[in-house]
């Protein structure tokens, strides 16, 4: 069978003045449908870049795609006319940002919104669009869709728009939702409902979801798989409960123990990672964690390990496990 | 009030309201009012962490500005070491300033990007004369290396650092005049997981080696359970809960403390998740619901909560719920 999205060997750069930053370096994972895989890292890590990527919306220049294929549905969306691409772009893949009100228009009703989509890519006429967007809102629990589609952004909290985001990301019945830190701008209470909704989602229509977060909490309730990266490189992937039963790399480690946690009363000190993320433009030799990490010997200093398989289906790129 | 008044109160409020008021029309006249700290009693010890979580735009943030009086209160009182501060002048409240700083959320914007580290650091040296020049830039230079940023960059200008070392900036220049009470307003929220616990960390040590106060507003819950000694929950300007922190997240008593504790994702693939959750979305707090304010999303709200709001009582020891589930008394002082 094959995989919904695979993506091999990507790599995304981006050419600055000061330098090449190698956003994404040699990214590979795969995803099939009605499954959920996180990607998890920090800042600058690349798990933004990735995602844009796959959507290819890379602004170029300073960025670009420089190598890998990104297989989705079998064919290479790499080598498609930019043509083609609008038409699979929020029809088969549809993608959901952390800020709704930058990424919904703050003139046009939401129900417009959602309509317009419908009218590009299905097809359908302005009442029938209209309809449509109504049942749309409704499914994403947005009480009495019917007077909330004349709104206007601003008139909705936050909440209600990401539903909104949501809704539209729906609209075409996509194969695919890339969701890139969906919930990070929203409060627990709310966060908590959209993860419920996007977890329903994907049980009932099969869509494949690409989550993209910086918290291990959302990876650990949502993900079968996880692909955790660091300075634009894949350092650990395996699914949900391996990765957290067992984390080999000493990134994903220090991630887990640097989290308080919520069931230990213990005023006692977290085990943080020293150091900073480091600059793409600076990046050390070898391996790119070295200069935090406290296991690095001599070889990390001098070589960057490969991405190897110590177990069945759980990878790490760390010369421990090699 | 029998939280308050054992004489190792740092600061005690009083009913502290501060109500914002909402104009409309041709005349600007006032139609209504924000209120976003809705009569709150709270006493903070000397040496200890208060937690004061919610949501946003509970008024958490606005509770700490009126402690550091940054922002006057509609109404109530508001006592810093015995001493109303509301009723201080400009040149008494001064001494007091240097006792009481905060930290902010945002390390980007909290810092003025012209200045140089030593002069954000050194700032309240110089607007409280203390020390010669030399002598100050000693202290900068000190603060320094307490935060774990290198002395010789001093020179450089926020843009130089990260968010991390920036966030560091920050807690240097609110320790500079050897302060009391800090309040910390989500200071680590801005920043990267691995970045955080060094900031936790940090912020603990120094509380421990210059005997700080803090009161540690924050949404992130594990954070904050990781930090305080007890904890305040708000909803809509009012406190609705506060226990010492084994306490609260052990036994959780008001139905929204129950549901944030609950909707917190948790880092366990193996924990079950039995998310009845919260539905609806937290309301206008320019129209927020009659009685108790959280009634509208309550799953075991009774009539009583939709005509009357709960008076906050003690519930055993050192627990103290605002919730008619615990008792039928009324808050008359609430409208």
């Amino acid at each position: 069978m094959t995989k919904l999205l695979e993506v091999q060997n990507l790599k995304t750069y981006f050419f600055t003045d000061r330098g090449v930053a190698t956003a994404v370096d040699d990214v590979s994972f795969s995803l099939d449908a009605g499954k959920t895989l996180c990607i998890v890292g920090e800042s600058g890590c690349g798990k933004s870049v990735t995602a844009l990527s796959i959507m290819r919306l890379i602004p170029e220049p300073p960025g670009r795609i420089v190598g890998g294929r990104i297989f989705f549905e079998g064919t290479d969306l790499l080598t498609l006319s930019e043509n083609r691409m609008r038409s699979i772009r929020g029809n088969k893949i549809s993608m959901i940002f952390q800020e709704p009100m930058t990424s919904l228009n703050p003139v046009f009703r939401v129900g417009d919104q959602i309509a317009e989509v419908l009218e590009l890519h299905e097809n359908m006429k302005g009442p029938e669009a209209m309809d449509r967007a109504v049942e749309l809102l409704r499914m994403v629990g947005i009480p009495s869709p019917e007077s909330r589609i004349k709104d206007y952004p601003h008139q909705m909290s936050g909440g209600m728009r990401q539903r909104v985001m949501i809704a539209m990301a729906l609209a075409c019945n996509p194969k695919l939702i890339i969701a890139d830190e969906p919930t990070t701008a929203l409060d627990v209470t709310i966060q908590a409902q959209i993860l419920e909704l996007m977890d329903e989602l994907s049980r009932t229509t099969g869509t494949a979801i690409l989550l993209i977060t910086h918290d291990l909490g959302v990876v650990a309730e949502t993900a079968q798989h996880v692909v955790v990266m660091y300075a634009g490189r894949v350092v650990e992937e395996a699914p949900v409960k391996q990765l957290f039963h067992d984390p080999l790399h000493p990134y994903t480690r220090g991630l887990m123990r640097s989290i308080p946690s919520m069931s230990d009363d213990q005023r006692r000190r977290l085990e943080a990672i020293p150091g900073v993320v480091p600059s793409l433009l600076a990046l050390p030799v070898g391996c790119k964690f070295n200069d935090r990490c406290r296991h690095a010997f001599d070889r990390c200093r001098a070589e960057e390990p490969p991405l190897t398989a110590p177990k069945d289906g759980h990878s790490v790129r760390c010369w421990l496990f090699h | 009030m029998a939280h308050i008044g054992n004489g190792s109160e740092l600061v005690i409020l009083e009913q502290v309201k501060k109500h914002y008021p909402v104009t409309g029309g041709v005349f600007r006249r006032q139609v209504g009012a924000v209120k976003a700290v809705d009569g709150v009693s709270l006493a903070i010890h000397r040496g200890e962490t208060l937690g004061l979580v919610g949501e946003s735009g509970c008024g958490k943030s606005t509770l700490g500005r009126l402690i550091l009086r940054l922002e006057r209160p509609t109404a109530g009182k508001i006592l810093y070491d015995g001493r109303d501060i509301l009723a201080l002048s400009r040149d008494e409240m001064r001494p007091l300033r240097r006792k009481m700083q905060i930290i902010f959320q945002d390390p980007y914007s909290s810092l003025n990007p012209r200045q140089n580290v030593g002069r954000i650091i050194g700032e309240g040296l110089v607007i409280h004369k203390v020390g010669t020049e030399q002598e100050r830039l000693d202290r900068v230079r000190h603060l320094m290396n307490v935060v774990g940023l290198r002395p010789e960059h001093i020179n450089r200008y926020p843009h130089e650092f990260s968010g991390g070392q920036r966030q560091r900036i920050g807690i240097a220049r609110a320790l500079a005049l050897q302060p009391e009470l800090i309040i910390c307003d989500e200071p680590v929220s801005a920043l990267d997981v691995s970045i955080q616990a060094q900031v936790i960390n940090l912020l603990m040590d120094l509380q421990e080696e210059f005997h700080l106060t803090y009161l540690f507003v924050s949404h992130d819950l594990s954070v904050v359970r990781h930090i305080s000694d007890r904890v305040a929950v708000m909803y809509l300007g009012r406190i609705v809960e506060l226990a010492d922190k084994a306490e609260l997240y052990r036994n959780p008593l008001h139905p929204y403390t129950q549901a944030l504790l609950e909707a917190a994702p948790i880092a366990d693939p193996d924990r079950k998740k039995q998310r009845q959750g919260l539905t609806g979305d937290l309301p206008s707090p320019l129209n927020p619901p009659s009685g108790c304010h959280f009634h509208t999303r309550c799953p075991k709200a009774m009539e009583q909560c939709r005509h009357a709001a709960p008076r906050l009582k003690e519930n055993g020891d050192r627990h103290w719920i605002r919730c008619f589930l615990y008792g039928d008394e009324v808050d008359e002082t609430l409208g």
